[in-house]
């Protein structure tokens, strides 16, 4: 590792467009993320979010630019970064226990043909613990709540142990307890160092879960620390004239004053 | 009517299938074991990634593959020898032919849904049935040359097996060619999901984080489509398409119902497997009807008796809530009391 891997910053995104079937979505990202922040990405349905975090995690090809994670390609660089999908995303029927899903986090950093062993595990056991779901573990996932699916799926990224994660929208759908305990845990993790980037779809809240604002529609509008960014006139440009969530708007930024 | 359905007579039925000709009847058990029990792990992947109907799609679209290289086979034979049909027939070009084109019909569904508006389901039912009519259409054109039609090509016969050439060491006899070389597809299956076990798991639980580990769902998928069309490819020969077909889903979607831990569901298929073959030369003996027919009426009607057990067990736990205690109510705080697993899905 030379002085250049050391010294770059989590995420570097350079120029990136991304498109589905022809339509873009995504159009010259350009942001550069220090370290040690938790970042909300904010902005209106369709403004490519959740296709930001899945381009940055290469499950989307992108059509244009380039993303560098801790000075390197993403493949090169795997195990430092944890990725959280929506929870929608998987089916919740699937034969397995929530103990086999953490452990799933650890696949990362085992070779072809190797199996979890013992400190795995303990990793694993220590991961469900930290979100309140150790009794659960062996569990079969067909049983959990919503908010206890999004906390196994944090006690995945967890076991993951890397410096850099994305979440895709870890609140929707779960009770106030759930939420609660994932914002400490989320201010935790970045308090330890870690760079943590947040799909995010609550306006008024966003302000004080994230200390770091990325407002994106389909353009990035601005990136920046919350108090810089939460601006009535930023906000109205990342949710263009949309009246009801102007509305919405004005009393976030109310609330703020 | 009562002549049309044979007198059941048990002694015929259950008693003279292990008295008389007995290895006649043990090969055709152990081949259709084999091939339920192989189709119906790999067909286990197919089932947890939704496209339980791949399966279906890859049995037919493998026509014109076989039928290509049956007549590029026939093609040079009759260039070099002269020698007429007899040698293209082999086993390995059309082993080859029916992988190419497996191989072909994965990439194509990807490529189609991937690069347009088409849906994977709507991509897959496009390219097996041009697959397949492309296959009839080079059967019927040069049908006039060469022995070979549709029919023999997706109906083979479980109950020839016994009757095949035997697989011989050292002069011995040991059992016929189709079922060693499906014992080696077993084998080889088994050995292949015990090493790519975590690698499956994750990319069909969730194909994103796979992905993101490293591990590349795409490649993932690819490999499991083309090993998928090796365990159709070295069934269908001997058993037929019904028996294939059936065999890559009905195993596992009864599993599925009566166990919610993957390793376990492995086990009830195997077990599955085994009864529906028994069961199957039976009801075949006493109803005088196709072996490969009756092993699948038997494999589903194991399916809607598991059907019946979980439903029960549901209705169970249902009551145990209404007359029993109260469930204890979702935890409001970040450590949670141990609540006792519910009863009612595990019920396996």
């Amino acid at each position: 590792m030379d002085a250049n891997t050391v010294t770059a910053p989590p995420l570097e995104i350079h120029d990136l467009s991304v498109a589905y079937d022809r339509r873009p979505v995504l159009w010259g990202i350009d942001v550069e993320v220090p370290a040690g922040k938790l970042v909300g990405i904010i902005g209106p349905n369709g403004a490519g979010k959740s296709t930001l975090i899945k381009a940055c995690m290469g499950v989307v090809a992108p059509s244009g630019g380039w993303v560098k994670v801790f000075g390197e390609p993403l493949d090169h660089a795997h195990r430092r970064v944890g990725y959280v999908p929506q929870r929608e995303s998987v089916d919740w029927d699937f034969p397995v226990s929530v103990m086999d899903v953490v452990l799933m986090g650890r696949y990362g950093r085992l070779g072809l043909l190797r199996r979890p062993g013992a400190k795995d595990r303990e990793i694993a056991r220590a991961s469900l613990d930290k979100v309140g779901m150790l009794p659960y573990a062996n569990r079969q996932i067909a049983n959990l709540s919503g908010g206890q699916q999004q906390r196994v799926f944090l006690a995945r990224a967890l076991a993951q142990e890397s410096d850099l994660y994305f979440m895709d929208e870890p609140f929707a759908g779960v009770d106030a307890a759930t939420e609660a305990a994932i914002v400490t845990l989320l201010h935790e993790m970045r308090d330890r160092g870690k760079t943590i980037l947040v799909v995010h779809h609550d306006l008024p809240t966003a302000r004080n879960y994230f200390d770091t604002l990325l407002l994106l529609n389909m353009r990035l509008v601005a990136f920046g620390p919350t108090d810089d960014v939460f601006t009535y006139d930023l906000l109205q440009r990342t949710y263009g004239g949309r009246l009801t969530i102007l509305s919405e708007v004005a009393d976030a930024v109310r609330q703020r004053g | 009517m009562t002549d049309w359905i044979p007198a059941f007579d048990p002694h015929r039925v259950f008693v003279e299938p292990w008295t008389v000709n007995v290895s006649l009847k043990l090969w055709i058990v152990v081949m259709g074991f084999l091939v339920l029990t192989t189709c119906g792990w790999v067909g286990q992947y197919l089932i947890l990634r939704r496209m339980a109907l791949m399966g279906d799609a890859i049995s037919h679209s493998i026509l014109p593959g076989l039928a290509g290289s049956f007549l590029i086979g026939a093609w040079w034979a009759g260039n070099g020898s002269a020698s007429g049909e007899g040698g293209a027939r082999g086993s390995v070009p059309m082993f080859l032919g029916a992988l190419v084109a497996a191989v072909i019909t994965t990439v194509l569904i990807e490529w189609i849904h991937r690069r347009s508006r088409v849906k994977q389901d709507a991509a897959m039912g496009t390219v097996f049935s041009a697959l397949f009519a492309l296959g009839v259409v080079l059967i019927t054109v040069f049908a006039d040359h060469v022995d070979l039609d549709a029919d023999c090509v997706l109906h083979g016969e479980i109950g020839f097996v016994p009757f095949e050439d035997y697989f011989k060491v050292g002069g011995r006899e040991w059992m016929p060619v189709p079922v060693a070389r499906m014992l080696v597809v077993s084998l080889l299956t088994a050995a292949w999901i015990g090493m790519f076990y975590k690698e499956l798991l994750v990319s069909s639980f969730d194909p994103g984080l796979a992905t993101s580990l490293g591990i590349s769902a795409q490649r993932v998928h690819f490999l499991l489509m083309a090993w998928l069309a090796v365990v159709i490819v070295s069934a269908f020969e001997s058993v037929g398409a019904i028996l294939v077909v059936a065999a890559l889903i009905v195993p596992g979607a009864t599993a599925t119902l009566l166990s919610s831990n993957l390793p376990r569901i492995f086990l009830w298929i195997t077990l599955h497997a085994a009864v529906s073959a028994l069961a199957g030369l039976h009801l075949a003996v006493w109803l005088d009807c196709s072996i490969a027919g009756a092993m699948v009426v038997a494999g589903c009607a194991l399916f809607v008796l598991a059907w019946a057990a979980s439903s029960w067990s549901q209705w169970r736990a249902r009551r145990l809530m209404a007359t029993g205690a109260p469930p204890e109510p979702e935890e409001r705080t970040l450590t949670a009391p141990p609540t006792p697993s519910s009863p009612g899905r595990s019920a396996a």
